[in-house]
This record gives structure tokens, C-alpha cells and sequence, in this order.
């Protein structure tokens, strides 16, 4: 018995410029308890299909053709939602009692004004036909079941107090409360944590076997794929490409499209050398000023920048209106780091962790407490913090930074030529007709056709943008690139483009680079070390490969756990998780046990491979600390 | 939050002293005063006869002190001829122009002009809220136009004008009489049912008058801010409720694009004040701004410094009324300290 039948659904977009068809004669269906996942790259129409099942299309979008057939198994007969007006009183009354939404961010689905319980009752309200005081009870009903750790006290609680993995936990009891037949999951991890991800897909499961409810999942991830459905649909520009059992799909993928998707995903344990296939591949080619990279008299593998028990405390003054006052947060607790030359550092961590905050503190875009950080610049170390002047300015050359979000890094009001411009400029290298020349060289590095140097960012795609972002970077050729989780924001697929494109840069160019990340299948990967941060402290430095096969701090191994992977075979296991949360230094077992003014030790437990076991440390004579330096 | 207000009431004390110093710099930055300047025209004129009486009034008002003197007992910080006799213990000073204390200038006005406030700000709240939400929800619709051009000449045309052409037609269409807020046979009259309406009935002319620009540029901002709101993600998450529209509009966006408003509040005030002083002297309404304006001009110097003085207290409970009502209204300020990282 299919809940949703989705049969020829077809939707334009009716703009000034004409009609554009985002969706186009699909059909598929969602069996009566059982979970599909939407897949497809962003702009293929997932979301659209979502919006028109909720009747919540935009204005300028019409169904043009094919029938969105809702049975409801509460009894009933089939309803038409597709011939349904979408603001009339039959879809309101469908609309978040029997199919409901969870959607990506939860930091903006929920309003800051209003209480979790009031929005989340409100629903309860709509459709229950329950007063406000039933409505209560049953919101914390609701938020015991998805497992909130103080139900009767989150119901007066606001959005902002609540971390993103709980607001997406209240998005959740909101979409359940009126007992849904449908639940539309649009990309409802795509913004959290690894771990949090993990919690929130059991969640989800758990919720939908104890109240035996259908799920359409869309996502762009096939490690959560993987893990929870039982059908795939694959979409590309609207069209179905590809559909059937997951497990079929995933032993057997038939269209091409698919099969390169699957490809693009990176998988933790991939063979050395083994290289992702993008679906649009591009080559780098490095020629003229950039030919060769920076010469640095620092030979490969030595010593680039070391980082020497840097602290680094944030005084929050969000004190509210009543009381309160300044609050202080350890970012980053004597972190020692070493990142050598020409190699690829992972830093990997949940958000808070102090990823970003450390690869600032190299930028010297924040002044850190306490420590030294030296980078070598071919004449000896030099203290960071004690640059000025000129020596600043060619620190400033040597060092850049690629970052996150390639929407909000490039200015809207600058082209293309000019953002890749400014940096030769401020440093005043070279003419006029050199620094032109030099643009155009970066633009076909990256992969770009520099005809399109007279544009404006938002006529490039994200991927487009990133390569934009990554051009401005080796502008000044720089020989150390911090970056910043510069593929989270992208498609798979272009991820894997990105990613190719960052390692071949650094065989041409000689880089080095600092590779902040929250994806562990992206850093095992590209890098060739990774340090495990958690709460502002590295837990675990090694090779790659050897902290990704055998972890040994609980953190790390709990961050492996969750990452899902895209693989039948190897399913998250669920029930591990219900263990004490792993990003707790406090409640890690011994010797690793972290408490507050515990100096956080490494200890070298394997060759090159550290972690921090301050109880070990008591008992070996001297940590082998300079060895990681 | 009683201590909050406390805390607020008490630092409002500093401020309010540096506002009354730069006041009382401002008013005397003309050279002379107004007493050393009608001696001067008695003396080109030949009279010294009187010139004996305005000297023993100069020393009556202490203006031959030197400046920090005359502020501080103007304040009613240091002894004056009089000893401890300033706004502090309830003097507010002589008005030399009318030959009266500045009490019994202002006395009268002072409750014309807080009605005629309150009204102008009712009315552009009253009839700004409606039809910027329509304007807001009805984006590039025929009504939408509509009300952007009649508020673009609402903001164009100049406000004295605007008010002239209203009072003849008022005049002609129903018998009222022009100027004033009250027809001229209340005027000094004990209140009555008889003179409330006709104040009542003076007060529409000049609210509308007043208010047109302020309104015009309200629905701009409320219609601006509102669609800022209106494509947010929690509004289509309230949506995927099933909330009707209408009551969805009003509990979530709306309550999110008041901000602005509720903080503006301390900023209308003393705009409202000065910004009618031109319409007041045209429409000849008994408010402050004329008296202001008639003070600045002849270097009525307490008169004029008393006036700026007390738009300055209303500007400041204006903003203390207004964080009250933001931390009252969004809990992102009530409790941000308790906010979890």
C-alpha cells in the first residue's frame, strides 16, 4: 500500500523570462511504512517535488501536469493534493497533520520569539482540536520522545538557548505531534555535526517504527542514504534518472549519472592514490608567474609553522538584560601543532571545537593568549605574533585562507577581475598589464574561462564560486593555504571536483596546506596528517591512515562511528550511540580523562601517532613532546 | 527587572546633567543676553532711565556671574541671589520676553502639546500598521502602488502647505474655525464637555498634517521589513503547519518586523516636537514649538534652555519606555546570558 503516489508530476517556474520546467513528468512512490531518499545534486529539483507534496510551492511555480496521490492510512479515500487550491481549507487541514516537514537549518526554521512549546503545541492546536493545556501535555509527551534530556523545562525554553542538534530534535517533535502519515525530511543533517547527524538519522528511525509512519528523506549524501532507506529515488534536472531498492541501487547502479555520483563520494579507508571521479572533471594548469610555486629555502618536510602551547580564552559578554555576567571560554587549550612543508594537515572536529579559531590564530587574524606560533619562512622561525610592517605584509603574502561559505566570501558588488585583482594590488605587484595577465593565468588554473572575468559572483554556481575563492588565494603565490571546511557547503559532486582540484594545486604549487574539517571522509582523503580537536584541545595527531584504522582516543573513534558510510554493509551502529556522549573530556574513561586545569599531554603511543592520555603521561618518564614538534 | 529599571533610572542621572550643560552652552553661545541687549537699545536710543532697573534685574538673574556660575545656579547647584533656587528645586526660570516665569509660559501649552503628540503618534501607528502589512503581503500589486505614490507625496509635499489647504477646506466644508486647537471662545475658559470637543475637533487637522510624513515613511519601513521577514524559513515552517495565513502573518513575522518600531519610539519624540514647530506657527496651535522658536529668537534664554531640557527628559524615557518594551517583547535580550553555547 503506497502513501504517496507521485504519478507524471510536472512543475514550472513562470518568470519574465518564460517558463522554466524544474520538474519534469516524475513519478515514484512511498510505500506505506517505509523510507525513500530523494537524491540528487542541488538544483535538481528535490526540494521543488517537497514544496509541491506540502503545497507550499512558491507563487511563480505551477503544477503543470501529473497527480500527487495522498492515501491516507487513517482512512479515507486518495485526495489529489496537486488539484488541492494550496492555500484552501482541504490542504491547510493535510498540511502538518498528515504530511509534515523537518527542514535543513534548524537555526532558522524556528522563530526566536516564540517558546519551543508554543510552536511546537501549536500544531497540536491546528489540528487535534486540543486546548492549550492538552496541547502542552502533549508537546512534552512529544519532546520525551525525541528524547529532549529535560522535556517540562523545554517547553519554556527559546530557540537560541537550544543547541542546533535540539532545535532539530524540536523541528522534529514539531513535524510528529499530530501523529503524521508522511514525513518529508529535506536535508535534516545536512547542517549538523557528524555525531549530531548519527543522533538525529536514529531519531528519525526510532520515531518511525514507533509510530509506523512513511519517510521521504532528500538529501545529497549517500552515507545517509545508506543508512536509512529502503528505496532511492535519483534525480538530475527534474528527470529521474534512476530508481529501486537501495539495495539493489547501491550493488548494482545501471545509469551513468548515478554511477558517477557514487564515485564522487569520498569513503573513509579509500586506497592510497585512489582518486574521486568528479562528474566534471577539470585539470589545473599552472604556467607563467605561477609555474614552479614559491621557492622557500625550507626543505620538504621540515618545519612550516609551529604552533607552541597556544591558548586562547573568549570573555562572552552576552550577559542578558537581568544579572549575568562576563563568561569565559577556553578556545583553544595549549595546542601544539606542527604543519611541515608541502604536506596536507587535517584538522578535524565538531563545530566549537576550535578548528577555525587556531587556523585564525596562524592568519594572526586573532591575537592569541598565550604560546608562541612560528613559521618559517626559509631565514628561521619567526614569532607571528611579533611581525609588523613590512615583514607582516610578506607573511600576509605567504599565507591565505580559503573559506566555507562562497556565497558570503565574495563581495556581490565586485567582478570576478576585480576580486582577483585586489590582492595584487594591495601588495602592488607588478603593472597593470601583468597583474591582467596574472588573472587571466589564475582564472585558467582554476579552471575557469577567463571570459567570464567581466561577470559578477552570483552568475557562477557554488562550485564556480569556491574556485573563484580559491584563485583569490593563490593570487600573491602563497606557499601555506589554510582551509577553511571549503567543500561543506557544496554538492558531492562538486565536491569531489574541489577536493581534486586543492591536491593537484598542491603537487604543482608546492603547497602547504592546513585543512579544516568537520568531514572525516574528506580529510582521510586529501590529508596526509590529521589532529582530532574536541573543546579546544588536540585528542589525537598522527599519519592519516593510522588514526583513521586504529583510533585510539575514545573521542576520535566515536567521530569515526558516526560517520556514515555509503555502504550497505557497513550501517551505522545505531546502538552505540546511545552511550554517554564522547565530547565530554570529563566522562572519557582513563587515562584519557580531561578535567578542568588538567594540562592536556600528548603522548606518542605508536610512531608519529599522538594522543592525549595525560594519565599515561604520569607514568612514562617524559613525553616524547619534542618529537612532534 | 525592577533592578534593571532602577539601574536604568539612575544612570539616566549623568546623562541628564551633560544634556543640560550642552544646553545651557547652546542657548548662551549668542553674544550677550537678552537683558544686555535691550540695555544697549535703551542706550542708543537715549533712555538710561530704565537702564538702572534691567541692571538690578542682571543681577536679579545672576547673568553678570561668570558662565559655570550662572549654569550651575540655573541647575540649582550653587547660591544665587536667592540662594539655592534652581530647576532642581522646582524653578524653572524667568521668562524675560513675556515677563513671566517660565512655568506659567509653558504651563498651558505643555498639555496641548502632549495630546497633539500622543494623537499624531496614534495616528501614524493606526493607519501606517494596516496598510503597510498590505502593502507588505500584497508586494507589487495595484493597491500596493496605490499606496506607495499617495505616500511618496505624503512625503513630498511640504507640511505647512499640506495643513493651509486643509484648514480652508476644513473652514468651508464644516464651519471650524481656523488656528488654534480650540475655537477662540474656550480660549482661558475652564474645561467642559463643549471645549473637549471642540479641542476633539481642532486636533484632526493638525494630527494629519503633522503625521502624513510620518506615516508615509512608516509604511515604507514596516513594508520593507516586513517583506525582509515574510521569506524567512520560519515562516514556511509555520506554514508546513497548516496556520492560516492571517493569523500566521500576525503571530510570526509581524511580531519579528516590530522591533524597529518599539525602538524608535525614543526617537520619535522629540522629532515630533521639533519637526511641527513650522506647522505649529502656521496652524497658530498653542504648542511648545512656537514658544521655542519665539525664545531662541529674542535670547530668552531660560525659556528657550527649560524647553530643549525637557525634550531631552522626554527623549530619554522615550528610550527607557523602549527597552522595556524590546526586553518585554523579545526574549533574545531578556535572556540572552542564559543563552547555552
Amino acid at each position: 500500500m503506497d502513501v504517496l503516489t507521485v504519478d507524471g508530476l510536472s512543475v514550472d517556474f513562470v518568470t519574465s523570462e518564460g517558463r522554466a520546467r524544474a520538474v519534469d513528468n516524475v513519478s515514484f512512490s512511498v510505500p506505506e511504512n517505509r523510507t525513500v531518499a530523494l537524491v540528487g545534486e542541488s538544483g535538481s529539483g528535490k526540494t521543488v517535488i517537497s514544496q509541491a507534496i506540502m503545497g507550499l510551492l512558491p507563487e511563480k511555480a505551477e503544477i503543470t501536469g501529473g497527480r500527487l496521490l495522498f492515501n491516507d492510512m487513517a482512512g479515507g479515500t486518495a485526495v489529489d493534493i496537486a488539484a488541492l487550491n494550496r492555500k484552501g481549507e482541504e490542504m491547510r487541514a493535510i498540511r502538518g497533520n498528515r504530511i509534515a516537514i523537518i527542514f535543513q537549518e534548524p537555526m532558522t526554521s524556528l522563530s526566536p520569539l516564540h517558546t519551543i512549546g508554543d510552536q511546537i503545541g501549536e500544531a497540536a492546536e491546528l489540528h487535534r482540536g486540543v486546548n492549550a493545556a492538552e496541547a502542552r501535555e502533549l508537546t512534552r509527551d512529544m519532546l520525551r520522545l525525541v528524547r529532549f534530556p529535560d522535556p517540562a523545562r523545554a517547553l519554556n525554553s527559546y530557540p537560541f538557548e537550544l543547541s542546533g542538534g535540539l532545535r532539530q530534535r524540536a523541528m522534529i517533535a514539531m513535524a510528529m505531534i499530530c501523529h503524521p502519515a508522511l514525513l518529508i525530511a529535506d536535508e535534516p543533517t545536512t547542517a549538523l555535526d557528524v555525531t549530531i547527524q548519527a543522533e538525529i538519522l536514529k531519531l528519525i528511525k526510532d520515531v518511525q517504527s514507533e509510530l509506523s509512519m512513511s519517510v521521504l528523506l532528500i538529501t545529497h549524501d549517500f552515507g545517509v542514504v545508506a543508512n536509512m532507506a529502503d528505496e532511492v529515488v535519483v534525480i538530475y534536472h527534474g528527470r529521474i534518472m534512476e530508481k529501486g531498492a537501495a539495495s539493489a541501487l547501491f550493488a548494482n547502479p545501471q545509469h551513468a549519472y548515478l554511477k558517477a555520483l557514487l564515485n564522487a563520494v569520498p569513503r573513509i579507508g579509500m586506497e592510497p592514490g585512489e582518486r574521486l571521479v568528479p562528474i566534471r572533471p577539470i585539470e589545473p594548469h599552472a604556467e607563467g608567474f605561477l609555474a614552479g610555486g614559491r621557492s622557500n629555502g625550507v626543505a620538504k618536510g621540515a618545519p612550516l609553522v609551529r604552533l607552541e602551547h597556544v591558548s586562547k580564552t573568549f570573555l562572552t559578554r552576552k550577559s542578558g538584560l537581568f544579572g549575568g555576567g562576563a563568561h569565559e571560554l577556553l578556545a583553544l587549550d595549549d595546542i601544539n601543532l606542527t604543519v611541515r612543508r608541502g604536506e596536507c594537515l587535517g584538522l578535524v572536529g565538531e563545530s566549537g571545537s576550535g578548528k577555525t579559531t587556531t587556523a585564525k590564530a596562524i592568519l594572526r587574524a586573532i591575537d592569541i593568549d598565550g604560546g608562541t606560533i612560528h613559521y618559517d619562512t626559509g631565514a628561521g622561525p619567526m614569532d607571528v605574533a611579533g611581525l609588523s610592517g613590512p615583514a607582516l605584509l610578506d607573511y600576509r603574502k605567504r599565507v591565505q585562507l580559503i573559506f566555507q561559505d562562497p556565497f558570503s566570501s565574495l563581495n556581490p558588488r565586485m567582478t570576478v577581475n576585480d576580486i582577483l585583482l585586489e590582492p595584487l594590488i594591495i601588495h602592488e605587484v607588478g603593472t597593470p598589464a601583468e597583474r591582467a595577465e596574472r588573472v587571466r593565468e589564475l582564472m585558467r588554473l582554476v579552471g575557469l574561462d577567463p571570459r567570464f572575468l567581466r561577470r559578477y559572483p552570483h552568475s557562477f554556481s557554488g562550485g564556480q564560486r569556491q574556485r573563484i575563492g580559491i584563485a583569490r588565494a593563490l593570487a600573491l603565490n602563497p606557499e601555506f593555504i589554510l582551509c577553511d571546511e571549503p567543500t561543506s557547503a557544496l554538492d558531492v559532486s562538486v565536491q569531489a571536483q574541489i577536493l581534486n582540484l586543492l591536491k593537484d594545486l598542491k603537487s604543482e604549487l608546492g603547497l602547504t596546506y592546513l585543512f579544516v574539517s568537520h568531514n572525516l571522509a574528506v580529510v582521510d582523503y586529501i590529508a596526509d596528517r590529521v589532529a582530532v580537536m574536541c573543546r579546544g584541545r588536540v585528542v589525537e595527531i598522527g599519519e592519516t591512515r593510522s588514526v583513521v584504522e586504529e583510533p585510539l582516543h575514545p573521542y576520535t573513534r566515536a567521530l569515526l562511528r558516526s560517520v556514515p558510510e555509503p555502504d550497505l554493509d557497513a550501517p551505522l551502529d545505531f546502538a552505540a550511540l546511545d552511550e554517554q556522549r564522547a565530547s565530554e573530556p570529563s566522562l572519557w574513561p582513563e587515562p584519557f580523562r580531561l578535567t578542568d586545569g588538567t594540562a592536556p599531554v600528548l603522548v606518542e603511543m605508536k610512531p608519529g601517532h599522538f594522543v592525549c592520555a595525560p594519565g599515561a603521561s604520569a607514568t612514562r618518564p617524559e613525553p616524547a613532546r619534542e618529537a612532534i614538534l | 527587572m525592577l533592578y534593571y529599571i532602577l539601574r536604568r533610572v539612575v544612570t539616566m542621572i549623568p546623562t541628564l546633567l551633560v544634556i543640560s550643560f550642552l544646553t545651557f552652552i547652546i542657548i548662551e553661545l549668542p553674544a550677550g543676553d537678552y537683558i544686555s541687549n535691550q540695555i544697549a537699545a535703551l542706550k542708543a536710543a537715549g533712555e538710561s532711565s530704565s537702564v538702572a532697573k534691567l541692571e538690578f534685574l542682571r543681577a536679579e538673574f545672576a547673568l553678570d556671574r561668570p558662565f559655570l556660575e550662572r549654569y550651575l545656579i540655573w541647575v540649582g547647584l550653587w547660591p544665587g541671589p536667592h540662594g539655592f533656587d534652581g530647576l532642581l528645586q522646582g524653578n524653572w526660570g524667568w521668562s524675560f520676553e513675556y515677563e513671566k516665569p517660565v512655568a506659567d509660559v509653558i504651563g498651558p501649552t505643555l498639555p496641548m502639546t502632549i495630546i497633539l503628540n500622543m494623537a499624531t503618534i496614534l495616528f501614524v501607528y493606526v493607519v501606517s500598521f494596516p496598510i503597510g502589512i498590505y502593502s507588505a503581503t500584497r508586494q507589487y500589486s495595484w493597491g500596493d502602488y496605490g499606496f506607495t505614490f499617495v505616500g511618496y507625496i505624503g512625503l513630498a509635499t511640504p507640511n505647512f502647505l499640506l495643513g493651509l489647504i486643509m484648514l480652508y477646506l476644513a473652514n468651508r466644508w464644516f464651519g471650524l474655525s481656523i488656528g488654534g486647537l480650540m475655537d477662540p471662545e474656550y480660549i482661558g475658559r475652564p474645561m467642559s464637555v463643549d471645549k473637549m470637543l471642540s479641542i476633539l475637533a481642532h486636533l484632526i487637522v493638525p494630527t494629519i498634517v503633522i503625521g502624513t510624513a510620518g506615516t508615509a515613511a512608516m509604511i515604507r519601513r514596516l513594508r520593507a521589513n516586513l517583506l525582509d521577514e515574510l521569506h524567512r524559513q520560519y515562516v514556511t515552517t509555520a506554514r508546513a503547519k497548516g496556520m492560516r495565513e492571517a493569523r500566521l502573518l500576525v503571530k510570526y513575522p509581524l511580531r519579528m518586523a516590530l522591533n524597529p518600531f518599539i525602538a524608535d519610539i525614543g526617537n520619535l519624540i522629540p522629532s515630533l516636537v521639533s519637526g511641527s514647530v513650522i506647522v505649529s506657527v502656521v496652524l497658530n496651535l498653542p504648542t511648545v514649538g512656537p514658544v521655542l522658536l519665539n525664545a531662541l529668537q529674542s535670547q530668552d534664554q531660560f525659556l528657550a534652555g527649560f524647553i530643549l531640557l525637557f525634550v531631552a527628559i522626554l527623549t530619554l524615557i522615550g528610550m527607557l519606555v523602549s527597552d522595556l518594551l524590546l526586553a518585554v517583547l523579545d526574549p533574545r535580550i531578556r535572556l540572552g546570558g542564559r543563552a547555552a553555547s
